[in-house]
């Protein structure tokens, strides 16, 4: 087993027929990934890259059996898109997208309240769960090639940090059980604590790097979840110990506001409930090993 | 994105907010002018810029003629002013904003910021005026009342009442304040904010409720349905570099430091800014080129690193998922021929076709460091702008 997509998971794509959703679409495929659908309003009833597309994701998920969906539609629609999928009861969506306005995903998160529905995202790079050295079930714009299966399970806000991780643990000759992104948006889907639920109830999972930013109080709030729920060894990194208050870094939510939510006090956090804490990411692959005692 | 506080109470008047009357001026003789057009017989010249504390550094000035006003201008256009949020250098005073004077009984806090935990607007007010909300939020949090707002249906009736009672509005003031509230949510949901705080909201001698000063942000994700905002924006209140950046869609923020660096997301370009820092030195910039960026990003991006006067070296680190580091290459290969670059670079460079990547950059014939890992390219620019 691994977190919630393996290979055997079927999945379709809002925004198949745009150059980002097709880019990303021919990727997954060439990883392997069950992609067995796409969904573009007003282009259904074709055939690109042997994926029948569909107007609506209802009709998409009834004639594929689909039952996760990756979003690559424009940030102004992406709101619509969530909702669709959500309606259509898709068990995950998947939000690559960034630059969604806060308040559309106010209303999103709204809108999924007493739901089956999960959402990771938007803004992120996506999930991963890889199979074999070469294939696997990629939703999202990782770089497949980095990935090996393995028993480190991944869980981070930012996406070029993660592929880091991801490369020294498969570098030190380790592997990944899931990796994923929940990005770095003010109001998202899955956050830090759900992963490292999922994580820890994952028998394939033997340790966990966790990797977070300044801004928010996700992290110490999974930090205190982490000394009640979680045994398994947990390595992590907080970026933006150097980033000045009041500026947005990049990501809508990385921003230290009212002196809360600075890399120092999210250190300290992870300290206290026993986190193996890395003071440069060039180290997270290495110390994981270590921690592993592989 | 911010604005300053005439467009903010031109905006909330609209949603119906009551705000003092006022004109902007740019001269000293508008200054006069609009004092006189005012007809008041007490007068408020404030200083136009994107920082608080602006009253204690004397960019808030009372005056009672229009020669007075004149003056007051005189003194305050063209000016840095420094307040505690401005930095040492100030900001340079542009605009002023003369409004009629106000009788003040007394001061509340009232603000509205779009909140991550509680995942919707969250509605702010205390009862005392004119405070930093953040030190009182920490001294005496019972002085501070929450209530979420439904992000679709807004405020509701309960919670203007419970709001007004505890800001101490009763009787009309409290019809009054439950309508300003109800305004300014609304204006904050119609128009995207982040943050709209009335610091203070006032009641005068005359029993009127009002917002005295006014401050807006709003979701730059959001921008793009609001025309009528992105108007208002001030790029004199902005860094040059960063206007610039903008431009070509690239994520860049100035610091003090003097190693650029270049980066593609978010999360990594912190991460470089903080080991460089471990490694004894101080980042210029935080620079994100994001993940599709092409050769002439990476070529503009090297001359806004560039126009920084500090900045005595320059750290690329590129992981390449979609972004190939071949692309990369040819891009910091183009710049550093194009800005006849003579200073340290070190090139740290993995992913997507990274051998092709480093190749390009060994052939160039440039003085370029390459590095295998983020630790060895923070050492090896380090130990480059010291010796």
């Amino acid at each position: 087993m691994t977190v919630l997509v393996d290979g055997n998971t079927k999945i379709l794509c809002q925004g198949f027929t745009g150059e980002a959703g097709m880019f990303h679409s021919k990727n997954s495929l060439a990883y392997g990934t069950k992609l067995v659908a796409g969904v573009t309003p007003g282009k259904g009833g074709q055939t690109l890259e042997g994926v029948p597309v569909y107007d609506t994701v209802r009709e998409a998920k009834q004639h594929s059996g689909a039952t996760v969906s990756m979003i690559y539609v424009p940030a102004a629609f992406t709101a619509d898109a969530i909702c669709e999928a959500v309606d259509a009861e898709m068990d995950l969506v998947v939000v690559i997208t960034e630059g969604i306005p806060v308040a559309d995903m106010a209303f999103v998160k709204d809108f999924m309240k007493g739901t089956k529905t999960r959402l990771i995202g938007p803004n992120c790079p996506g999930i991963i769960t890889p199979v074999t050295d070469k294939s696997g079930c990629k939703i999202g714009i990782m770089p497949a090639y980095i990935h090996r299966p393995g028993k480190v399970g991944i869980v981070s806000r930012s996406g070029t940090l993660t592929y880091e991780a991801v490369f020294q643990v498969t570098n030190n000759g380790m592997g990944q059980s899931t990796c994923i992104g929940i990005g770095g948006d003010p109001i998202k889907g899955l956050d830090f604590i759900d992963c490292l639920q999922l994580f820890q109830d994952d028998k394939d999972t033997e340790g966990i790097i966790m990797i977070g930013e300044i801004g928010g109080t996700a992290e110490e709030e999974a930090c205190e979840f982490l000394k009640q729920y979680v045994k398994k060894p947990v390595v992590g990194f907080i970026a933006g110990a150097t980033a000045p208050p009041g500026k947005r870094m990049g990501h809508a939510g990385a921003i230290i506001s009212g002196g809360k939510g600075t890399a120092k006090d999210k250190k300290a956090a992870m300290q206290r409930a026993g986190v193996h804490v890395c003071d440069t990411p060039s180290i997270l692959g290495a110390t994981m090993k270590k921690v592993l005692g592989k | 994105m911010n604005i300053h506080e005439y467009q903010a109470k031109q905006l909330l008047a609209k949603f119906g907010v009551p705000v003092s009357k006022g004109i902007a001026c740019t001269t000293a003789d508008e200054v006069g002018k609009a004092f006189t057009d005012l007809g008041v017989p007490l007068g408020v010249v404030k200083a136009q810029i994107h920082a608080g504390g602006r009253g204690k550094a004397g960019g808030v000035k009372l005056v009672r003629s229009a020669d007075e006003a004149r003056k007051v201008a005189e003194n305050l256009l063209g000016k840095a002013l420094v307040t505690h949020q401005t930095g040492p250098e100030g900001r340079v005073v542009k605009t002023l904003y003369v409004e009629s004077g106000s009788d003040i009984d007394r001061e509340m806090y009232l603000a509205i910021v779009m909140d991550r935990g509680a995942q919707a607007p969250v509605i702010i007010a205390a009862k005392e005026g004119g405070v930093d909300i953040e030190e009182l939020a920490e001294h005496r949090p019972e002085a501070i009342a929450r209530h979420r707002v439904h992000p679709v249906k807004g405020v509701q009736g309960f919670q203007l009442r419970a709001l007004c009672k505890h800001l101490g509005l009763t009787g009309e003031q409290a019809k009054a304040g439950g309508k300003l509230i109800a305004s300014l949510t609304q204006a904050f949901m119609a128009l995207d904010c982040s943050l709209a705080e009335i610091n203070p909201l006032i009641v005068t001698k005359q029993g009127e409720v009002k917002a005295l000063d006014a401050k807006m942000s709003f979701d730059d994700n959001a921008l793009f349905r609001h025309k009528e905002v992105q108007d208002l924006r001030d790029v004199n209140e902005e860094d040059p570099k960063e206007v610039e950046a903008k431009k070509f869609d690239l994520n860049y923020i100035a610091l003090t430091g003097n190693i650029a660096c270049l980066v593609n997301g978010a999360g990594l370009a912190m991460a470089t800014m903080d080991v460089i820092q471990l490694k004894g030195g101080m980042p210029a910039n935080f620079l994100d080129v994001g993940g599709g960026a092409n050769k002439t990003q990476v070529t503009n991006a090297f001359k806004i690193l560039l126009s920084d006067k500090n900045v005595k070296g320059i750290l690329v680190n590129i992981f390449g998922g979609i972004m190939k580091c071949d692309t990369i290459a040819e891009g910091v290969i183009a710049a550093a021929k194009e800005v006849k670059l003579n200073i340290p670079l070190v090139v740290r460079l993995e992913g997507t076709n990274v051998d092709l990547g480093r190749k390009l950059l060994q052939e160039s014939g440039l003085d370029i460091q390459a590095a295998s890992s983020l630790d060895d390219a923070a050492e090896k620019i380090v130990k480059a702008i010291k010796a």
